[in-house]
Formats: C-alpha cells, structure tokens, sequence
C-alpha cells in the first residue's frame, strides 16, 4: 500500500445529500462533531424537506446537510461546496447548480438505475455523458461495497445497505483526514444494546476509510489544520439547544422554577425536547393540547411565581396573541420564543426566515408594546434566552425572543461560559411580601425607576388581589373604565418598556477608518453579514458593521450612529421590516438587501450588495 | 401575622369591590353560596385562587377575596393548570359559562379534565350568551330564537355533564344556583376532589333566557337527585325511579309497578363512566326529570402531583442537575 500525499487546505465546505431515509442529517453531525473536537471552527447549514419520508428518490425528497470546517474562525455554513457526496440522481440533481467549477462529487454509482435518474427527471446518465465535465467527479459503488463489507455480519440484505451512509462517512473521514475514534466510540454508545448493529456500522465505517486509503479513485487526502479560536473549553452547540440551557441557566440565576408550555412545531419543538429531558433541574415542561395552552399555562405558573416561557413558531405565535395581550395588561413575566420559519401560514417549516419581527412588535389588539430580542449565532442562543429572562423579570413584561430554523438546527464551536460569571437576576426577582399602600396592597402601584408592577405570588397571606385582562386603575389595579386613566396606563406601559433601553448597552459598531457605509444586521445574519464585511475590507473597501441584539426598544444610541454614515444597508431575510422600523422611528434613507429564499444569505450575494451600496456612494 | 388560627367567615371570602350583575341574576346565589363555603374548606385564603374567562361568570374572582385571574376568552382551563402544574399547594378554581367552556373553550376543557389536573370547575349554565346581549349558546335548545338566530338555532346542544364524563372526567356533578344546601354540598366535595372537578350549575339569567330550566329549577318532583349507594328515585314522594332495562338502557319507572329492588342503585364510584353517562342522558336538557347530584367521582392520577414525582424521580436518579456540568456537556475540548 502506498501512502498518499496529504494536502493543506485552509477551508472546506462539504455538503451531504441524499434520501430523507439515507441518514445524510446523521453523517453531517457526526463529520461536524469530529471537526469540532479536531479544533477546526465550524458551522452547519441542515436543509431537509417538511415530508419526514418523501418518495424514495424523489426530488422532494432530498436531505441535506452542509458543513464548512477550517482551520480559522468562520462565519458561515460556507456558500458552495468544494465537495458534494449525492448518494442519488435527485441529490446531484439538486443540488449540482450550487456547485463552482472545479469542485469535487462523490456520487454513490449504484443508485443510478434508470428508474431513479427517471425520478430525478434526467433523460440520461449523467455520469456517462458531459454534463458534469466541470467538475471532478468520483463514482463510488457505496451500496455494493457496504453490503460486501457486510457479507459476514449475518445482516439482512436491506440493512446492511442501510449502512452506506457509515461507508461514505467512513471515506469522508479518510479523505479530510479525520480522525475514526470518535466515531467508532460513538457508534458504540448509541448503538449499546444492539451491539450487531455497532458491529455492522462501525465494519462500515472503517471499510469506508480504508476504501479511501486503497483505491485508486483517489490521488491525495486533504488536512484542515486546527483554527486558532480563542483558549477556552469549547463544545459543540445547536441553536435550539442553546436557548434551552439559556433558560435553564437563567431559572438557577434568578432561583425559580423554570415551567415551559408548548406544542410541538417544527422547528421549535427540539427546545422543549431538550427541556423535557432536565427535569432533575426542576424545570417543568407541558405539552398543551394547543399553542393557546401553550401560553396560558405558562401565563398561569408567571402569575404563580414560575420563570416561565413558551416556545414556538410564527404560526403558534399568530395563535398565541391573544395571550400575549393579556401579559402585556396583567404585566407578568413571560419568555415568548419564536424559532421563525419561513411563511406566511404554515409557509415554509422546515427553512428560515426572519419576517416575523413585526408580528413580534405589532401583532396584537390595541397598544400592546413589549421588548424583543433576537439572537444572532447558534451559540449565541444562549446569552439571548438569559437577556430575555433578565428584562422580563425586571420589567414584568412578556419579552419576544426571536431565533430562526437556521440558528435552531445550525451548529458551532461554543466557548463554554462560566457559570459563575452569568448574570445574577436574584435581585430582579423581588416578589412582594408586605402591603405597599396604607395597609393595603396594590398591585398597579409601580416601581419609581422601572415602572414595573409588584409581582405577589399565590401563597403570600395578605397581598390575595385580583388581575385582568380589563382595564386596570393605576395604582390599585382595579377595574376601571375611566377614559383619562386608560389614557395614563397605555402611556405608563409604553413608558415602561421605553425605560428598557437605560438597562441595555449601547450598539457596538465594529468600525475601520473612512467608512461612508454602515451594515446593520439583526438575527441570524450575522454570520454572513460579518463574512461579507471582512471579505469587502480584504477588497480594500471601507465599510462598518454592527448588529442589533435589542429590536425593541432600541439601544439610545441608535439614532446617532445611524446619522453618522451616508448610507446605512441592512440585509435582512424578509422583505425590510427592520429597514421600516428604522425608518419610522429616525427617518433615515435606510437601504435594504432583501431575499426570502428559504436559505441564509451566502457570502458573496451580500459582498455584491454591499460593492453595490459603495458604488452609489462614489 | 399571628400563629393563632382565627377561623374565617363568609364576609373574609367577599373582596371589596362591588358586585355588578343584573338584578335578579342567579350568580348572586352561586357567589354566596361559594363564599359561603370556603371557610368549611380550612385553607388560607392565600392558598386559593379563582380563575376565569370571559362571560358574566367569569367576573367571578373580583369579588373573591383570594387570589384571582380574570382572563381571556375560554382560556381559563389553560392558564390554571399552569397555576396548579406548577404549584401543585394551591386551590385553583375556575369560574365559566356556557359559552365561555363549551364553545371558544372547548378544546381546553375536555383536555383539563382528560389530564386530572387538580381543578374544581364551576361551570355556570345559563344556556344563553349574556355579557354580548342575548346570542344562543352551545347549551342552548334547538330552535332558539334569538338575535343571532331569528329563525332558531340549528345546531344541535352540548349536554355539559354528557361532555364532562365523555372526557372521563374524575368528578362530575351537577346543581342549581337557588338550591343552597345541594349546591353548597356539591361545592364542598368537587373542592375536596383531587383531580378535575367538574359542576355544571343551572343558572337562571333572568334578562335573556328567564326561566329556562323552570321545569326543574323550581320544580323538586322533577329533579332526579343522585345520591351514591341509594335507589335512584324522585318524585312528590319518590314515587318514580330508575331502572336499567334487560335492553341495557335506562327507563323511568313507577316504583309502585315495579317495586322498589328493580330499581337502579347509584355508584357514583364505578370506574366505567358508562352508566353515569346513561345517567346524564335521562334529560338531554333540563327539560321532564332531570338528575341532579353527583355523577361521578374517581381516583385517577392528578396531573401536578404526576409531575412533581417526575422532578423527585429525576432528582433522585440523577442528582439534582449540575449547571456547570449541562453547559460543559459529554463532548467537549480545549484550545489553547
């Protein structure tokens, strides 16, 4: 056996694709958690279809999963694949045209049956004529091979052929030069109680890799040297995950019970999985009969004294509103999660979007403000659920925490933060314990610096008092139809969530010398916002960049650095709401890059938008 | 705060606010008979909390002098069993009407009772929309006439305590607002129920639907009054009853023709809410003789407490979580 020669790459993006059924979600991870813990940086782009089985070898059918690995800080998913492994004719057919020239397809050969290229829609093979001369293609027999490398494992024929995910898993370690421990101790643990099934996968695996390593079809293996990311522990972190511990984390910061109500929604429902597995942190999960339960379940554990959330998509928070009003009168704390997805209606639930900011800011009867926050990266989910938790507390008020289907299931290396270092929210807290008005108490009677409520939980003797969703009287809370009071409460509850921003930092712009244009990005399109800002620079071009954490209210500095430019651009994966926002409230020419594709913004189309923002400048 | 226990009374169970049904309306009965009640039920007032939707009713815990929640429309069964999933200590009522439960409230009502969580429900019938004037409701008879329906109604009614057991409901009952002892009674022991408790109360709404259930409200001999272990019988002077036909269905009988060991002896313990729903389908509406009375009442097990053994299972197999340790993860690494 000769040794191949190794060669450096800095950066790889690769991207898996096959049947719903063929495990490409599975490999990505597996890929991506080997990286990770090699000290490569990594981000991940899952794409799968609604259909949890489509046809098999069905357009509509395809799963993918995209990966980008390298050995220095990265921002995003990577925008085409340097490497596209289709396990069938509908995988390389859609997903072929995001391929640049040059760039390599590992195709399994033995799914290319006249009947599937016909349920992909080719007229021929296109591994026997010229279309894919672009490209370097390597055909593969990955069935054939995963069911020889099988022959003694006593399996059936159709499991055994299951395997061949693990075989190109296998070759794929090979050809980056991964290591195959992690995998094979993976195999084991997942597969404990089936140890035939270990056996067979991890036989798979390893024939994979040594496939790589003897055949032909190969000249050379490529190595991604670690990145240099800051010193630290580091894990790997989903979105979805992130917000989940987000909340745990706050519930033991601020000493209450964590309650969440929810109803399963794609793809939101990973959060209250996670939840439901931390019951020994005393975290309460409900799955409701409905996202209207949803809510007023963890309405009711906020009024009884529970940190409490709920956790959902754009459809549930339509359903919620009502309920959300309702918080915004009684002013009680609650954490409305909304992992967007793209719409509207049921829309797009397994793809992202971000245009349900004004849904957050508008989408209830009468005037019902309430503060929103968004997180920006998978990991960043994390801070983002606990700065939710923070104001709603200190507020009394419901908080908007929006993420999206591509920060919920995208993954990266997270610095593990110290637990100790976490903000402390005990003092927030404050329940009431004594009378606060003559003997009395009043449950409308306002903090003085926050305007916020007192918050007197069921089982404090003396402060039993009643709330609703009808007009309160300022001060004692009761009903009162008094046309000068209500026009006192709408002010008093605008005033209050106004008074959020002298609690929040002011936005931090990352700025070179001369720049003219700002980008202003919310959400998850930090990532490729801050990859095309740095590729644009590395053009020579003077361009600034910040990132709004809080969308409502605004950080008070706002106005003044958006005056500062001549031209400011926010790209947002929605047809300009934040670009309207911006507008209402500074009047300024603000100028939007907008696409609602499904998909986050690559690279290079925002480099484009942002040469074109500088060329109407000059 | 004192350590002697002062008895309460009526009066520390009536808040301070003023009480703003119409004149003559059967809520004023139901209020006082449930104030009345309370301190029978030996809790703190601080350990009780009414919540409700939207409707008359629903003004309900306004005038308790406990903790209370007047909320949004048919949501009621929602947000308490949040209150009572998540602190499992309290006494959560809820105050709902017709309308309020069965039509916009629908879905949360069967699944609150479905789940056993620990709720007394009152629901308060009145067969009409009262609070928006006087629309037909989904109690409302066939044939309604009203502003909504000029040519009657033509959905078909919810009997309440039909939908109650058809949800396998552990506690069912139903009462009268003017009846004060069966109604206090029945209050008592749904309050004392661990589970869902469900009574639906007839309740006269004298500006739209006067007298709707006159032919039992104010009529004794028609009302079938349950009463567990007991021959069911009623009438002037119990000269009807109730038997269970070789068909398997229930008839009304004269006592006299077939003496009294052919008649049916309530359970209201039988696992199988089976008979209990025959029970309720003597009268579709509270129209001839009607039962009044406990239904059903079982044991199931309660959805807060369930949960409750879930965090101690929890705790106990796995150590109370580590924070440090869930950040941390299985699969970690360092740089630098």
């Amino acid at each position: 056996m000769t040794t191949k020669t190794v060669e450096q790459r800095d950066t790889v993006t690769i991207r898996f694709a096959g049947d719903s059924g063929d495990g490409m979600q599975l490999t990505g991870n597996r890929f991506t958690s080997v990286s990770a813990v090699m000290g490569n940086d990594v981000a991940t782009l899952p794409d799968f279809p609604a259909e949890i089985r489509a046809p098999a070898g069905s357009l509509p059918g395809v799963s993918g999963f995209q990966l980008h690995f390298a050995d220095h800080d990265i921002l995003t998913p990577g925008d085409s694949p340097d490497v596209l492994v289709a396990m069938n004719p509908a995988a390389l057919k859609t997903n072929v045209d995001d391929l640049d020239a040059g760039a390599t397809i590992v195709v399994n050969s033995d799914a290319f049956s006249s009947g599937n290229l016909r349920k992909a829609g080719y007229d021929g093979n296109p591994l026997e004529d010229e279309s894919l001369a672009a490209f370097q293609v390597i055909s593969v027999p990955l069935s054939t091979l995963t069911v020889g490398a099988l022959d003694d494992t006593g399996l059936g024929r159709k499991e055994k052929e299951r395997a061949k995910n693990m075989f190109a898993l296998g070759l794929m370690s090979w050809m980056f030069s991964r290591p195959t421990e992690p995998t094979i101790e993976w195999v084991r643990s997942k597969f404990a109680s089936q140890p035939d099934l270990a056996d067979a996968n991890i036989l798979a695996f390893t024939s994979g890799f040594a496939f790589g390593e003897t055949t032909e079809l190969f000249a050379h293996s490529y190595e991604v040297k670690p990145a240099e990311l800051p010193p630290g522990r580091y894990r790997q972190i989903t979105g979805n995950a992130a917000i989940a511990y987000g909340l745990v984390a706050a519930a033991e910061r601020s000493g209450l019970p964590l309650f969440l109500g929810g109803y399963p929604i794609t793809p939101a429902s990973d959060v209250l999985h996670e939840l439901a597995r931390l019951k020994h942190f005393g975290v309460r999960t409900f799955q409701a009969e409905d996202e209207i339960a949803g809510i007023g379940a963890a309405l009711g554990a906020a009024f009884a004294g529970s940190l409490a959330a709920t956790v959902t998509s754009g459809p549930g928070i339509a359903l919620k509103a009502e309920t959300i009003g309702l918080a915004v009168s009684v002013e009680l704390p609650l954490l409305v999660l909304n992992i967007q997805r793209g719409g509207p209606s049921t829309g797009l639930p397994t793809k992202t979007e971000q245009a349900d900011l004004l849904q957050a800011m508008y989408g209830r009867n009468g005037e019902a403000p309430l503060p929103i926050i968004a997180a920006a990266t998978p990991g960043d989910c994390f801070a983002a659920a606990i700065e939710a938790a923070r104001i709603a507390l200190t507020f009394r008020t419901p908080v908007f925490l929006l993420s999206d289907g591509y920060l919920a299931n995208g993954a990266e290396p997270w610095l593990i933060p110290d637990v100790d270092a976490l903000p402390d929210l005990r003092s927030v807290v404050n329940f009431a314990t004594e009378v606060n008005h003559d003997g009395e108490f009043w449950p409308f009677l306002r903090d003085p610096e926050t305007l916020a409520r007192p918050w007197a939980v069921p089982g404090t003797a003396g402060l039993e008092h009643r709330i609703g969703g009808l007009e309160k009287a300022d001060g004692t809370g009761n009903i009162s139809y008094d046309p000068d009071n209500h026009h006192r409460m709408t002010e008093l509850r605008a005033e209050k969530i106004e008074r959020v921003a002298r609690t929040i930092p002011p936005l931090d712009v990352d700025r070179v010398s001369g720049a003219r244009l700002l980008v202003l990005g919310w959400g998850s399109t930090y990532g490729p916002i801050r990859a095309a800002v740095r590729r644009s620079r590395v053009n020579g071009e003077a361009v600034d960049v910040a990132h709004l954490r809080h969308l409502n209210p605004f950080p008070s500095n706002l106005g003044e650095v958006l005056a500062g430019y001549d031209r400011v651009l926010v790209p947002e994966m929605n047809s300009g709401q934040l670009r309207r926002m911006l507008r209402t409230d500074f009047l300024v020419d603000v100028h939007g890059y907008n696409r609602v594709s499904g998909l986050p913004f690559s690279t290079a189309e925002l480099t484009d938008a942002i040469a074109h923002e500088l060329k109407g400048l000059s | 705060m004192t350590d002697t226990i002062v008895p309460l009374k009526k009066k520390d169970f009536q808040s301070d606010q003023e009480v703003r049904w119409c004149p003559g309306c059967g809520d004023y009965a139901i209020l006082a008979n449930v104030q009345g009640v309370m301190p029978d039920l030996g809790l703190p007032r601080e350990n009780i909390v009414f919540v409700s939707g939207i409707g008359c009713a629903a003004r309900f815990p306004y005038y308790m002098e406990t903790y209370g929640f007047h909320s949004i429309h048919g949501r009621a069964p929602a947000i308490a069993t949040g209150i009572s999933a998540s602190r499992p200590d309290l006494k959560v009522f809820v105050v709902t009407g017709d309308g309020d439960a069965l039509s916009i409230g629908g879905n949360h009502l069967i699944h609150s009772m479905r789940r056993n969580a620990n709720l007394t429900i009152l629901l308060f019938n009145n067969q009409i929309y009262g609070l928006t004037k006087g629309q037909y409701s989904p109690t409302s008879e066939l044939g309604k006439i009203t502003k909504s329906t000029p040519m009657g109604s033509l959905d078909y009614p919810f009997n309440p305590v039909s939908v109650a057991l058809g949800a396998e409901a552990t506690f069912v009952a139903r009462s009268i607002d003017n009846e004060r002892e069966h109604l206090a009674d029945m209050v008592k022991r749904a309050a004392t129920h661990w589970g869902t408790a469900l009574i639906e109360i007839y309740q006269n709404c004298n500006i739209f639907n006067d007298g709707a259930f006159d032919a039992v409200r104010k009529n004794r001999p028609q009302q079938i009054r349950l009463e567990h272990g007991e021959p069911i019988r009623f009438g002037e002077d119990g000269e009807h009853g109730v038997a269970l036909k070789r068909t398997g269905e229930l008839e009304i009988v004269d006592v006299a023709t077939v003496g009294e060991d052919a008649l049916l002896v309530h359970d209201a313990h039988r696992d199988d809410p089976g008979l209990a729903f025959m029970l309720s389908r003597l009268a579709h509406t509270p129209h001839g003789p009607t039962p009044i009375g406990l239904f059903r009442q079982v044991e199931r097990p309660v959805y807060g407490t369930e949960l409750n053994r879930q965090i101690d299972d929890a705790i106990a197999r796995r150590g109370r979580g580590d924070l440090a340790g869930l950040l941390a993860g299985s699969d970690s690494w360092t740089v630098g």
